[in-house]
């Protein structure tokens, strides 16, 4: 059975990096493996999933409703929105972070104030302050690479080569505080 | 070695190993990444074109001068290439010609669901449906190879799954292949009805051949599980089939969709207790499947519309998807895309709301974001350019009545190059009453920063000529024609005054960079104040009136529980819109 893993947050977050990453680390680990994303007009702050499937034959990109192994949300309501699509034994990981939508901003609609305690009553739910963890590291925007490290850990997937994978795939000014970043999400949970 | 690209990626690799020497397309979700990837080849000339029907002419243009060519777009973007594509089917190639059209199922980025499968069989020429990144870059090789076996163009149909998915793919190397020797042949290129009467006769024997070799096509391959149960798919629907059926059914993948091989699609039928066809927009594969007799499974049991994911599948199948988690999800609070922090359209829409009586023709592009609240300010939107000849349509009916509406049609600076440019002569031509504007952000926005024949600079990133708008409208004779900093509210708010106050038609340019845009030396010399510094609020001053809110500004929140506005220091781009309309001056430039 293929695993999957759903990556969830909000256009321009950098979940499409974190999976990028994650399924090039799987794909050299021998794994087959497919992703998949949706670009365009959700990208303006709008809610975005990224989707990640390995195992020894994989064949739709997309996650099927109820089936995710593991859901990590970047922002604290996505984390909700999506709970469906997870298996009901799956497991969250949730950045204690928070991004205001529009309705919200406007005051039409009120931000829910218990969803940590709703996740938790639901699922087996981590907390993560992965902003907290980024700006402590001198790079906030390194939030996605902190969580892309609580998946690695979250799914034993510490053995493949991540400081290679991002020193490939990374920008050589960004390296070193990605590894930082991946190895202090592998901590973090 | 094997490495993961997406479907897009693997087009423009099979692109460039297939030895094509031109590729021309004009963005658009899901297609643009195809040329954006090719772009990176030195060895193939690239260009973005101002619009699809320009694309493709070129790439008909570079396949009779001998090289192979290729056009991509989205699927909207083949309609507007239709009228060469119909005549190119009958001229048939020289170098090898393929279009690529990327369809939305479920439109995700779209104005409308539409099925391109229709076009090949409309216009009669061979179409390749790749399910995955691999059969991307394998299909779109031999895609060439049929070009120019069949004399004929070939459509690569993808759907945003396939465009957007990564698979693993292996790579090959490029075939050089010569520009073949150009020979003027009016028989075959001159499409006068005398030559074009033969040329028709011609496409229907090589109609017959391409039908032969669909029927022998490796693509067109079954998977016989030994059960009473058959499923027919093309596409990325294949594996959501497979996610669901497994090898609990026979499978036919149907990887060459027109001509379709009827004796395979036959053979596979008979004797089959059930056969369940599972395609994404139109019943295509369905209504060939019932002309050759059998009564299969499709429409009926499976959605008319969106994607056939395979919970889709399973829940028409089934009655039910997998089990989930059950909450309660009318707490989650809907997210809709909105304009950016610092975005120069905001300015320009919290004036524009405040009109009455007037008409928004509106147009495809980031600044559609402006139909939903705080503005709601777009009236129609249809396709690419509709703005302007929408417009005008709509002002001449209006002066007919006494209610004295007036239209402002609303396009951006990427749309006007690629359509509304032909709108904007009718408006010339014709004389309507319209104030045209044009949201020139120096950048195609939505697709994620393409250049445009306004930018400076190819899709290779060379220097190109800037083409200013204001220059065509000069050209084109329109007397009153207005550039604007759309962050100025009150210049805004006076142009519009004036604009509207006019008996004749006007261009409203508002011109400044895209907030996400990567600054063109250009635009660092001509824009230095962009972007630099943010705007804080004094809470002190700060009466909770929450007429900041109608900004609209993502960097901008109301706390409820202190009744204060708020701006988010990392999100604020420091575009000074906030500050103009708060009432108290109590949003106020940081010191810097």
């Amino acid at each position: 059975m293929a695993k999957n893993v759903l990556l969830v947050g909000v256009g321009g977050q950098g979940t499409i990096l974190a999976s990028k990453l994650l399924s090039t680390g799987l794909l050299e680990a021998g794994f087959e493996v497919k992703m998949s994303e949706i670009h365009g007009m959700s990208q303006r702050g709008g809610s975005v999933s990224s989707q990640v499937r390995y195992g020894e034959t994989v064949y739709s990109p997309v996650i099927e409703l109820g089936s995710a192994d593991i859901l990590v949300s970047f922002e604290l309501m996505e984390a909700l929105r999506w709970l469906e699509y997870l298996k009901r034994d799956g497991q969250v990981i949730v950045n204690n972070y928070i991004i205001k939508p529009m309705p919200v901003i406007m005051g039409t609609a009120e931000y829910p104030d218990d969803i940590p305690e709703q996740l938790c009553t639901i699922a087996q739910t981590t907390f993560v302050d992965a902003a907290a963890i980024a700006a402590e590291l001198g790079n906030p925007r390194v939030m996605n690479i902190v969580l892309l490290g609580t998946i690695v850990k979250a799914m034993g997937l510490t053995e493949i080569k991540w400081e290679e994978i991002i020193a490939k795939n990374v920008k050589v000014d960004f390296v070193d505080i990605n590894i930082k970043a991946i190895k202090a999400g592998m901590e973090a949970i | 070695m094997r490495i993961l690209m997406t479907g897009d990626e693997a087009i423009a690799r099979g692109a460039y190993e297939a030895g094509v020497v031109f590729a021309s397309a004009y963005p658009g979700t899901p297609s643009t990444e195809i040329l954006e990837n090719l772009a990176r080849y030195a060895e193939v000339y690239s260009e973005w074109a101002p619009n699809e029907k320009v694309a493709l002419e070129s790439a008909i243009g570079a396949s009779v001068a001998g090289g192979r060519a290729m056009a991509s777009m989205k699927h909207v973007g083949l309609n507007v290439a239709a009228d060469p594509l119909f005549t190119f089917a009958y001229t048939g190639v020289n170098g090898g010609a393929v279009i690529v059209t990327a369809d939305e199922p479920g439109q995700y980025s779209s104005q409308n669901e539409q099925d391109n499968r229709n076009y090949a069989k409309a216009a009669r020429i061979p179409m390749l449906e790749p399910a995955d990144s691999q059969e991307c870059l394998d299909m779109t090789k031999l895609a060439f190879e049929i070009s120019e076996q069949f004399d004929t163009p070939v459509l690569i149909r993808l759907t945003t799954r396939v465009c957007h998915s990564k698979s693993p793919v292996t790579l090959g190397a490029r075939e050089e292949i010569a520009i073949k020797p150009y020979e003027k042949q009016s028989g075959k290129y001159v499409c006068v009805p005398a030559v074009a009467k033969k040329l028709r006769v011609k496409m229907e024997a090589r109609t017959e051949k391409l039908t032969a070799y669909s029927e022998k096509s490796a693509y067109n391959h079954t998977e016989n599980n030994d059960s009473p149960i058959g499923v027919i798919t093309s596409g990325v629907c294949y594996h959501y089939a497979k996610e669901v059926f497994g090898d609990g059914a026979s499978h036919l993948k149907l990887g060459m969709t027109w001509p379709l091989p009827d004796n395979l699609i036959g053979d596979f039928c008979d004797g089959l207790e059930k056969i369940y066809i599972i395609e994404e927009n139109d019943p295509y594969i369905e209504e060939a499947v019932r002309r050759l007799g059998f009564r299969p499974y499709g429409k009926g049991v499976f959605p008319a519309y969106g994607e056939m994911t395979p919970e889709v599948i399973r829940k028409a199948m089934f009655g039910e998807t997998l089990p989930t988690l059950t909450y309660d999800r009318d707490k989650v609070i809907s997210r809709p895309p909105t304009l950016c922090a610092g975005c120069p359209h905001r300015g320009f829409f919290y004036e524009l709301a405040k009109r009455a009586n007037i008409m928004v023709s509106g147009d495809i592009g980031c600044y559609t974001l402006a139909m939903a609240p705080p503005f709601n300010a777009l009236d129609t939107t249809v396709c690419m350019g509709a703005s302007i000849s929408m417009g005008h349509g709509a002002q001449k009916v209006f002066d007919m009545t006494e209610q004295g509406t007036r239209v402002i049609s609303v396009l951006g600076d990427s749309t006007f190059f690629h359509t509304g440019i032909n709108s904007l002569l009718n408006v010339a031509y014709n004389q309507s009453n319209t104030v045209n504007v044009i949201l020139d952000n120096r950048i195609t926005g939505m697709t994620g920063h393409q250049e445009n024949p306004g930018s400076g600079y190819t899709v290779k990133g060379e220097r190109a000529p800037m083409i200013k708008i204001e220059d065509i409208a000069r050209a084109f004779g329109f007397r009153n024609i207005r550039v604007v900093d759309p962050n100025d509210l009150g210049l805004v708010r006076k142009t519009l005054d004036e604009l509207l106050a006019l008996n004749e038609p006007s261009i409203l340019i508002t011109r400044w960079p895209c907030a996400l845009k990567k600054f063109s030396v250009e635009d660092k010399k001509d824009y230095p104040q962009a972007y630099c510094g943010k705007y804080a609020v004094d809470a002190q001053v700060c009466i909770g009136c929450k007429l900041c809110m109608k900004a609209g500004c993502p960097a901008l929140s109301f706390l409820s529980d202190k009744s204060k506005a708020i701006i988010s220091r990392d999100q604020c781009l420091g575009c000074g819109v906030c500050a103009q309309i708060c009432p108290r001056t109590a949003i106020k430039k940081e010191d810097r």
